[in-house]
């Protein structure tokens, strides 16, 4: 590049650069060897990204107030493209149901059970009931017409929350890059998605939780471009509004935690900076420390755990979602059979009880009418657990020898080291076990049902034992913890917490465990107890503290996210089918005459993202490289390997952690999951466009570069405008015959086999 | 002319005694007696059958890792003259005289063994002293987990061996650099040599990958300092970087390729896991369906007999399949069904599984001369052979999966139920827009006409009135493409007979006729590496397996072999004294490694820089290497046993010796206290040995103990050993 060296910034501009640099350790030792003349020492490419104050680049000088007129179209157009036919179609769409449904759930304060935290859902509760949504909806299942009911709030809300992503990725790009037109690159990109359209239209938490990913990234932007003046007003806003968005983000879906790493990584980042400064005392960073301690971790902590608190204070009412969770647990909800609960105090023989495993999410001792399939132990009756409250959960306490039991005999009380049958009372067997392997856990023993009409043999006799008890101590209903000993094998009633194959329906394993370690899976307690010729007694349960419920319900939320598999004969989404736009999602309609919403990305934008990751790879691969070898660059040059390799990289882990923990993921998956990390991908695309655009300068003559620049510029906007011109029937609704069909509206566009409109 | 004799001829030899001394000690702690016991311990039942299956050089597929690792124990099997006639059915079952049982497990030992001087020499390349580097060759000769590992046909000694190996060339060819031989012959040769041991390594297990990522890791970031030294001139880097990239990435990928070569190479018959390979890769092999299909036409005609295997088939490998058997009137549940014939999949080879390909417009069922093909798009019709009934769907809910159609063949009962037979063929992988079907090679979509709802098997399973055979429904495209809805031809021929009783005569014929279609190498490379990747044996817990968490501190064992009638027995148990040691050097490690990193950071410099630089590699190579080699395990879904904790803990174990030697040099000043610090070591070592000693019944299967002595060895209550009841 001879010809631009002479341009290279004369020695006085070099030494300001120098100052501004600041911190960064001059290390010399090479620079004299090296064979150019060379001025700039590339410091630590780290403390020159954050370029924040305005950069003497390629961009004119734009005013702020230019710099707001950008930002309001931006936010105009972004609000017309996602408010435009909100209202349509007037039925449910897709996870509609089930979202709709939890805010309804919200409304009557009834508990339900979801593998999200709570906070998206609250917040589609709360919206709803301030727009005089009522309630009253079922939401029972995609296509179900709204008719009266106001729906309109909630998908406003949404939207509204959706509109935002393109501001926050402008003003991200915008503080990254310090160019504008990279800053309205990245913004169009997002508007002009039909994917980030169709997401943001309906009642979804995928808006909310964006939201509050890019609100988390801007606020943490925002906050390093204060690094100069610490603890100032502002620094501490951002800072605050970094932890506050994080706990939003997490509060909506653990796919939060991603930004949660993000963020981290970035202050860790930052704080290792600022432990380098040896002008700065250790009890002046030992503030910065607290500071971030405190804004991103205390208050995000204190917000997340808040949210659960009103979660938990407003869903009051027994619901469907009752059965995962503990006894205590229960008693806490209204409605709830254990809640002021009435029954016997101390079991007794004859009784109908239900027993449920203390282990967390450990379901209900179950049996039905199934055998465990041939191949697995003996062909007996299945024995299960099963997290639902369901009439098969139902045991009656039985004597060991079986006799008929006469109505006019006194009632006896069941005590610690009694010898007991538990007989099932829909099937009349026994609970037993035997010398066979379980069938997944294979160092335990197989627990069946056997026997008929309570008649079975020596296997079938339990020693029942409470623990931290003695002998004839008496069992307290809900409050004893149980273990039942199997009398012939030694082994111990146990609940491994896996789930069985379609033949057991995928309830979980009981299995009768040789070690008889204490541990709650081997633990268990009474819930329901009936027995007519007993008193029923108002029993208070012991009421959880709000950290076991805290706990408890994470644990059954984790439980249920890895619980959902996919299916081997069935179509998956695959983490690699997403940024190829591989597969989109039916959002409404399958038929000719159905009004069909097909959620995929704009092609043009999403093949657009992944050729620009190549691209970025390898500019900031040279850049890399020029920069470490010291090679000449003209001062603008190494402002563009600067952005390039601060801003683009920042970026590119968004997208990295966005995307990659996907790969590893054993649960079902599905094509919306990479939202978040296009919109990182999208501002990755916008930065290196712009500086690929700004660096035609080094191969045409100056006088031409910059209508290059600019003729780049309109060809990228073209391209996205007439791409969504073309797309836009995916969000907005398509009628007629379906693609591959002649006279459609979307003839001719269906250009991967595998989409489906 | 005899110059040279003025010369004196001298060789010049410097042999370290203490290496040798290690060697050898390795090779007899190794070594002794590997022929006892002389029956299957543990997972030779596994390994066994491959070896088996190389002599008789029949194909198989093993999804746990690449051939190299068989290739070897084969190898071993070989010389010892093995003819591969041993059934491995079970632990514990004698060997009978044919087997070589020294010879087969001579590789594992020996790998075993030389992986104390590789150690030796490791701690000696990171510039630690040769007392330490004693110290870790000591304590992994006297590791008790490490010998059992080595000393039977298994595999883990053999991946530890080259992983430590490609460490050390590594290390060696750093060295080199620093000292200034760049592309020096030495530097060339430990340079490929770390590239060749790596690949070895992913050849034996899929684990040797994470050294292999680490390893990679460390040039990388040592290349990135040859780049910033900008006193090497632009084409030198350059130079250096591609010398790099050859000897690291290319040449392994073409050395793991090879290793493929030479599998298939050696299995050219067709062997017991062909029904997971496609119907073109069975037809590669010798004998199998090569029998069958060889010779028969390749483009499927009106008029062609055939029989479709599910190109996914999952659960498992089946036809296209009906027999004269209807539907139930209603299921179990109360729903009703069509009440026309089943059409299922059917896992074996039958004569129902014959169907003919029918021209919708022509009434015959031979194919014209010449054939006409079928093509992608063509209308055709499908008739089973032996009822001469069409396939068919409708709108009736399928049996076990009610929200697919039900596909039966169409048995016409007059109750306006019409005949919905006609199926546009679409073939997933043609050349062109018109493309034939071609018996084998395409895979196609049959797309109903009326509902435009596609063939698909659906994975379960009928009950009692279906045979147990799977079950197959016709399902809506709208839920998306899927491999379960590709069939594919395999047996095919030209129908010639007119009359059903001469075609059902016809069908009960063997195929024959002879074209072979050979699959390049690169297909089948691909094909095998893909299978291996993705198929997924029905995982199930082991009674022995236990959780990454368990290792650290050894909560488990691993019950190897027990005698038929005595106590004597081999457990997969470590010396724990060694475990804990390298638990307690991990910790300080990390400890140590944070104090002096954030004080550095703030310029105040505990150590000598390169004493600093010496640290950091040391951890990044053993710490790293453990911490790479055990944590990926925690997103791992299949079984795991403690043997997979082995390379983790040998990186782990050379930790011990590192941290001694810093706490000496730099931790402890005053020379009484180094004295008694040198007591607590050997003192430390001592103890090291005496568990060695007493675990070693268990390490080698004799003497056998007592009950009483065996109850004693159970030093922790989650450790299963066997005692014999008498």
């Amino acid at each position: 590049m001879p010809a631009r060296e002479s341009e290279t910034g004369p020695p006085r501009q070099v030494h300001e650069l120098r100052k501004r640099g600041g911190t960064g350790r001059q290390d010399q030792k090479h620079g004299q060897n090296g064979r150019h003349d060379e001025p700039i020492k590339p410091n630590r490419a780290s403390d020159e990204l954050h370029i924040c104050q305005k950069t003497p680049g390629h961009v004119p000088a734009v005013h702020s107030r230019d710099y707001s007129f950008w930002l309001l179209l931006v936010l105009l157009l972004s609000i017309l493209t996602r408010f435009y036919k909100i209202l349509e179609p007037p039925h449910v769409c897709w996870d509609e149901t089930h979202f709709g449904k939890m805010g309804s759930y919200y409304i009557n304060q009834t508990f339900f059970f979801d593998v999200h935290p709570p906070l998206g859902k609250m917040l589609i509760g709360l919206v709803g009931y301030l727009t005089g949504y009522d309630g009253t909806f079922p939401f029972l299942k995609p296509g179900d017409e709204y008719g009266q009911h106001s729906y309109w709030g909630m998908r406003a809300f949404c939207a509204l929350l959706g509109s935002s992503l393109a501001p926050f990725a402008y003003l991200i790009v915008l503080e990254l890059s310090k160019s504008l037109p990279a800053a309205m690159i990245a913004a169009s990109l997002l508007i002009f998605d039909m994917g980030c359209i169709t997401i943001s239209q309906y009642i979804l938490l995928d808006p909310i939780l964006m939201f509050f990913i890019l609100g988390s990234v801007l606020s943490n932007v925002k906050f390093n471009c204060h690094h100069k003046r610490p603890f100032s007003t502002l620094w501490w806003m951002w800072l605050l509004l970094t932890g506050v968005n994080l706990a939003g983000a997490l509060g909506v879906k653990f796919v939060g935690l991603f930004v949660v790493l993000m963020v981290g990584i970035n202050t860790i980042h930052d704080l290792w900076r600022l432990l380098g400064d040896t002008h700065l005392s250790l009890v002046h960073f030992g503030r910065h420390l607290l500071a971030r301690v405190l804004c991103l971790i205390l208050v995000p902590a204190a917000l997340y755990i808040s949210v659960f608190a009103v979660h938990f204070i407003v869903l009051s009412r027994s619901g469907p979602g009752d059965g995962f969770f503990s006894s205590a647990f229960q008693s806490r909800l209204t409605g709830n059979n254990l809640h002021n609960a009435s029954m016997p105090e101390y079991l007794a023989y004859g009784s109908l009880v239900t027993v449920k495993n203390i282990r967390i999410a450990g379901g209900y001792l179950h049996s039905h009418w199934h055998l465990y399939p041939e191949g697995v132990g003996a062909r007996q009756q299945q024995v299960t657990a099963y997290l639902h409250k369901d009439f098969n959960n139902v045991w009656i306490v039985r004597k060991r020898e079986s006799k008929p039991e006469d109505p006019m005999d006194p009632v006896e009380l069941v005590r610690h080291g009694d010898i007991i049958r538990l007989e099932h009372k829909e099937t009349s067997r026994n609970l037993h076990s035997h010398l066979h392997e379980a069938p997944l856990t294979k160092k335990h023993l197989q627990v069946t049902g056997y026997g008929i009409n309570g008649t079975g043999d020596p296997n079938d006799f339990w020693q029942i034992e409470v623990w931290g008890g003695k002998k004839g101590d008496l069992i307290k209903v809900l409050r004893s913890k149980l273990r039942f000993i199997h009398i012939s094998t030694g082994c111990v009633l146990f609940s491994s917490g896996k789930t069985l194959p379609k033949w057991g329906w995928e309830q979980v394993e009981v299995t009768c465990s040789p070690y008889l370690k204490e541990t709650p899976s081997s633990q268990w307690n009474i819930e329901d107890h009936f027995n007519t010729k007993l008193p029923n007694i108002s029993l208070d349960v012991l009421k959880p503290t709000f950290p076991e419920i805290l706990i408890e319900s994470h644990i059954v939320m984790i439980r249920g996210n890895s619980g959902l598999k996919p299916k081997d004969n069935e179509v998956s989404s695959k983490p690699w089918h997403w940024p190829i736009n591989y597969q989109g999602l039916r959002f409404s309609g399958v038929n000719e005459t159905e009004y069909r919403v097909y959620l995929l990305g704009n092609p043009v934008i999403w093949w657009l993202n992944l050729f620009s990751l190549a691209l970025y790879a390898l500019m900031a691969g040279v850049a890399a490289v020029l920069l470490k070898r010291g090679i000449a660059l003209s001062q603008e040059a190494r402002q563009r390997c600067m952005v390039l390799l601060g801003g683009g990289q920042q970026m590119l882990m968004g997208w990295l952690l966005h995307y990659l923990p996907f790969f590893t993921m054993g649960r079902i998956l599905y094509f919306h999951h990479y939202f978040p990390a296009m919109l990182f991908s999208s501002m990755l695309t916008a930065i290196t466009w712009d500086i690929l655009l700004q660096s035609c300068d080094l191969i045409v003559p100056s006088h031409l570069a910059k209508s290059t620049y600019q003729g780049g510029l309109v060809f990228l906007a073209a391209l996205v405008l007439y791409s969504f011109y073309l797309f836009h029937p995916l969000s907005y609704g398509m009628m007629g015959p379906l693609a591959h069909e002649r006279g459609s509206p979307m003839a001719g566009l269906k250009w991967m086999e595998s989409w489906e409109f | 002319m005899l110059q040279f004799l003025k010369l004196p001829l001298i060789i010049k030899a410097e042999i370290n005694l203490v290496l040798v001394a290690v060697t050898v000690a390795g090779l007899v702690t190794r070594l002794w007696g590997i022929s006892y016991p002389k029956s299957v311990v543990f997972d030779e039942v596994y390994y066994g059958q491959f070896v088996s299956l190389y002599m008789k050089q029949m194909f198989f597929i093993d999804d746990s890792g690449p051939p190299l690792g068989h290739m070897l124990n084969a190898f071993g099997a070989y010389i010892g003259g093995f003819d591969g006639n041993f059934v491995w059915n079970r632990i514990g079952a004698e060997y009978a005289n044919n087997v070589p049982i020294w010879s087969m497990r001579f590789f594992p030992a020996l790998s075993g063994a030389l992986l104390i001087p590789v150690a030796y020499q490791i701690l000696v390349e990171l510039q630690f002293s040769h007392v330490s580097a004693l110290g870790a060759a000591l304590l992994l000769l006297m590791e008790n987990a490490l010998i059992c590992q080595s000393r039977f046909m298994l595999l883990e000694s053999v991946l530890t061996f080259f992983l430590f190996l490609a460490v050390l060339s590594y290390l060696k060819f750093n060295n080199v650099q620093k000292s200034g031989g760049a592309f020096s012959t030495s530097w060339w040769s430990w340079l490929l040599l770390t590239g060749l041991a790596c690949t070895c390594a992913v050849g034996v297990k899929y684990m040797g990958l994470f050294t292999y990522v680490l390893l990679l890791g460390i040039a990388g970031t040592h290349t990135w300092q040859i780049i910033g030294n900008r006193a090497i001139g632009h084409v030198t880097v350059l130079c250096h970087v591609l010398a790099r990239i050859f000897a690291l990435l290319l040449l392994p990928a073409l050395l793991y390729v090879g290793f493929f070569y030479a599998h298939l190479h050696l299995l050219y018959r067709s062997g017991p896991h062909d029904q997971i390979m496609t119907s073109a890769f069975q037809a590669s092999l010798e004998g199998g369906l090569a029998r069958i299909t060889q010779g028969q036409p390749l483009e499927v005609a009106y008029g062609s007999q055939i029989t479709m295997r599910n190109v996914l088939g999952k659960p498992m490998p089946c036809w296209l399949h009906s027999h004269k058997s209807n539907y139930p009137i209603r299921y179990d549940n109360g729903r009703g069904s069509s009440h026309q014939q089943q059409v299922t999949c059917y896992p074996f080879k039958d004569v129902n599984n014959w169907w003919i390909v029918k021209d919708p417009t022509r009434q015959d069922l031979v194919v014209s001369n010449p054939p006409r093909s079928v093509r992608h798009g063509d209308l055709i019709q499908l008739v089973h052979g032996m009822t001469s009934r069409f396939l068919n769907t409708h709108d009736v809910a399928a049996p076990m999966s009610p929200h697919s159609q039900e596909v039966s063949c169409y048995i016409d009962y007059n109750i306006s139920m019409p005949a919905q037979n006609l199926w546009r063929v679409e073939i997933v992988n043609r050349e062109t827009e018109h493309g034939v079907w071609k018996a084998i090679l395409s895979n196609v979509r049959l797309i109903h006409v009326n509902t435009s709802a596609v063939l698909k098997l659906s994975g379960a399973s009928l009950p009692d009135w279906g045979f147990r055979q799977l079950e197959t429904v016709a399902d809506k495209v709208s839920k998306g493409y899927h491999q379960s809805m590709e069939w594919n031809v395999e047996e095919h021929r030209y129908g010639k007979s007119h009359e059903q009783k001469d075609r059902e005569a016809e069908l009960h014929l063997p195929t024959q006729m002879d074209t072979s279609k050979n699959l390049s190498f690169l297909a089948k490379f691909s094909e095998l590496q893909w299978k291996m990747l993705t198929f997924k044996n029905e995982e199930t817990e082991h009674k022995y397996s236990s959780s990454p968490l368990d290792w650290i501190t050894m909560d488990t064992n691993v019950a190897y072999w027990l005698h038929p009638s005595s106590n004597a027995q081999i457990h997969l148990i470590g010396n724990i004294v060694t475990w804990s040691s390298a638990n307690l050097a991990l910790c300080i490690y990390v400890i140590l490694f944070l104090w002096y990193s954030v004080r550095r950071r703030r310029k105040i410099k505990d150590i000598p820089e390169d004493s600093w630089t010496q640290w950091v590699q040391a951890g990044v190579i053993c710490a790293g290497g453990w911490a790479i080699n055990y944590l990926p395990f925690f997103t791992m879904e299949k079984t795991l046993f403690l043997y997979h904790y082995l390379p983790a803990l040998t990186f782990k174990i050379l930790l011990f010796p590192i941290m001694l030697q810093h706490t000496y040099d730099h931790v402890i000043s005053l020379p009484a206290y180094r004295h008694g610090f040198g007591a607590l070591v050997l003192a430390w070592f001592s103890s090291v040995y005496m568990v060695y000693v007493t675990f070693s019944p268990l390490t080698y299967g004799q003497p056998s103990l007592s009950a009483a002595e065996l109850g004693a060895l159970r030093w922790k209550d989650s450790w299963d050993i066997l005692i014999r009841k008498s």
